[in-house]
């Protein structure tokens, strides 16, 4: 028996949050799709209607002006392709630097690993925004990294660190390494200890035993944590709105600007279908992969 | 620490340097009599003068309390709403539109923000459009907007909790005559109560901190406190937003702190209360 037979709480409990999603996540994103094979007006709201009337009959109004557009400008088309591009070497860094780090505290004593765990996610708990804002203290001509440069003598007079892809490296790596390290951790900390001490005994060297045995097991948890940094990565606006460059700019601010500086939103809502276009199969792996996390037996 | 090897440990102290560096820049440089945030002003800080420079700043009070208030409401919805659609995945088995349900509920976590900025903004226009609601955007679009991505947070969380739950109890309640909503509310939103929470945490956080959707869905005169840092730190540091990443840090270290100390003290009790009713059998 469960307290979950009654129909009219069956009915309660599954239609609220489905009739919010669907009215204000559904429909919303049905919304841009029709828009993106829409013609912009100087009306408002700024686009074609929907319908036309041909000869006296209605048509839907499907234009793909829009998408022909997209793929003639180049400014879409490099943009798109660099922030691919950024969001595939911030996920590498991300994972070069993360996965050390979840290996340190999954093999750490139990009462230091709440600690770490927690280190890790207390900046997770401040703010996005004030987290990338730092880093443009730091990174300007005689912030703190040009000081420790030319202290070093690394360097002889302060370098341009701001506002190149650099700066977006360190600005994405540092927002989201969270993300990487707790599904790696919470991969490598269930891998059982017997399976290394039996390499060992075989005679397996320490590196070996890591590519051979940890590695492989852990690719659940890489896929996870690469997952949940490439996809906001490649939508990311106020990383690089603050420390990007101004010559190369990111397709998440592309989208804003067709839509706010040059009020075009039919070319807007083209820009998202193709943003999201780019990032269904990552989506769909993702998916899966939690599917599976959360239905796996604890 | 132990076991880990020196290259893992090394990388984690080095990883968590870098995270904290940062921080701590925001928090030292905050107390600097200088303007200039990159030269310390040995002879007149530390110094309070940008916080109170922070506080008597019109704008920005006014703007943390816009987001203040929206964080309470978002949150508060979203953990109801949330709440109901883990508790629909979880525990409802098959019904009808649960394919629906269980593709909709992770799918803000993962659209990127601007795409879901610029679709709610789409459906408000429509919507004013054809029935005269909503009157512009502003604090009501807003407070909808957050309450759509957070509910996807809670429910996700929510659902995740039931992983391991022990349905005996709810079973036992049934077998004494409770109703189902006296079992629900008595039984299982007890055991639930930590995601519940954890839930409205993240919420609130989301929502406090969020920017780019609400830049869409914001509309003249209902500027959130994320706004108005990002147009004073676009063109340069401001060191009163230092100030105010410092009473940021503090809150956030208190919370946590209290939240670990509440954590272990229930554990200790549990711990206790076993032994109790061991020695009593």
């Amino acid at each position: 028996m469960t307290p979950f037979a009654d129909r009219t709480g069956r009915r309660l409990i599954a239609g609220l949050p489905t009739i919010w999603l669907v009215a204000l996540f559904l429909i919303p994103f049905l919304i841009v799709l029709k828009l993106s094979f829409s013609e912009m007006r100087l009306a408002i709201p700024p686009y074609a209607p929907f319908i036309e009337w041909r000869h006296g009959w209605p048509v839907p109004a499907l234009h793909l002006s829009n998408y022909a557009f997209l793929f003639t400008d180049p400014l879409y088309v490099r943009s798109y392709l660099y922030s691919l591009r950024v969001a595939a070497v911030s996920t590498a860094i991300c994972l070069a630097v993360g996965y050390p780090m979840a290996y340190a505290i999954a093999r750490a004593s139990p009462a230091w690993r709440t600690a770490l765990l927690m280190l890790v996610m207390l900046p997770f708990w401040t703010s996005f925004l004030l987290r990338v804002y730092a880093w443009i203290g730091l990174l300007q001509n005689d912030g703190l990294v040009n000081h420790v440069l030319l202290a070093l003598g690394l360097v002889h007079r302060p370098v341009r660190l701001l506002q190149t892809d650099f700066a977006v490296y360190i600005g994405i790596v540092y927002a989201y390494l969270p993300f990487m390290i707790l599904p790696l951790y919470a991969n490598l900390e269930k891998h059982d200890p017997e399976l290394l001490e039996a390499a060992a005994d075989l005679g397996a060297r320490p590196f070996r035993r890591f590519l051979r045995i940890t590695l492989p097991l852990s690719l659940p948890g890489i896929a996870a944590g690469a997952l949940l940094v490439f996809i906001p990565a490649v939508g990311e606006y106020i990383v690089p709105s603050l420390l990007g460059r101004t010559d190369q700019l990111m397709i998440g601010r592309v989208l804003s600007d067709e839509f706010f500086e040059n009020r075009d939103w039919p070319v807007a809502s083209a820009v998202a279908i193709l943003m999201l276009l780019l990032l269904v199969v990552p989506i769909l792996l993702l998916q899966r992969l939690e599917r599976r996390a959360l239905e796996a037996p604890k | 620490m132990n076991a880990a090897g020196r290259f893992p440990r090394t990388m984690l102290a080095i990883g968590l340097a870098f995270l904290y560096v940062p921080i701590a820049s925001l928090i030292v440089y905050s107390f600097n009599n200088s303007r200039l945030v990159t030269v310390w002003d040995a002879a007149h800080s530390p110094t309070l003068k940008w916080y109170w420079a922070l506080l008597s700043d019109d704008q920005i009070v006014r703007a943390a309390w816009l987001s203040i208030r929206i964080a309470l409401l978002a949150a508060t919805a979203a953990s109801v709403l949330g709440t109901l659609g883990g508790v629909a995945l979880a525990r409802l088995g098959p019904f009808r539109g649960r394919a629906l349900l269980a593709g909709l509920v992770p799918a803000p976590i993962v659209m990127p923000e601007v795409i879901t900025g610029l679709a709610l903004l789409l459906l408000f226009v429509a919507l004013e459009e054809a029935i005269g609601w909503p009157r512009g955007v502003g604090v009501v679009t807003i407070a909808l907007a957050h309450i759509t991505f957070c509910m996807a947070y809670v429910a996700v969380v929510v659902q995740s909790r039931f992983a391991g739950f022990d349905e005996s109890l709810e079973e036992a309640a049934m077998d004494l005559g409770a109703r189902p909503a006296t079992v629900f509310m008595r039984i299982t939103l007890p055991l639930i109560a930590p995601a519940v929470a954890a839930g409205w945490l993240l919420s609130f956080t989301l929502s406090w901190d969020d920017l780019v959707i609400t830049q869409f869905v914001a509309g003249p005169g209902s500027s959130t406190l994320p706004m108005v840092i990002f147009s004073k730190v676009r063109l340069g540091v401001s060191p009163d937003v230092n100030a105010l990443a410092t009473l940021l840090v503090l809150a956030v270290a208190i919370g946590i702190g209290a939240t670990a100390v509440l954590l272990r003290y229930r554990e200790r009790r549990r711990v206790r209360d076993v032994q109790l009713a061991a020695a009593d059998s």
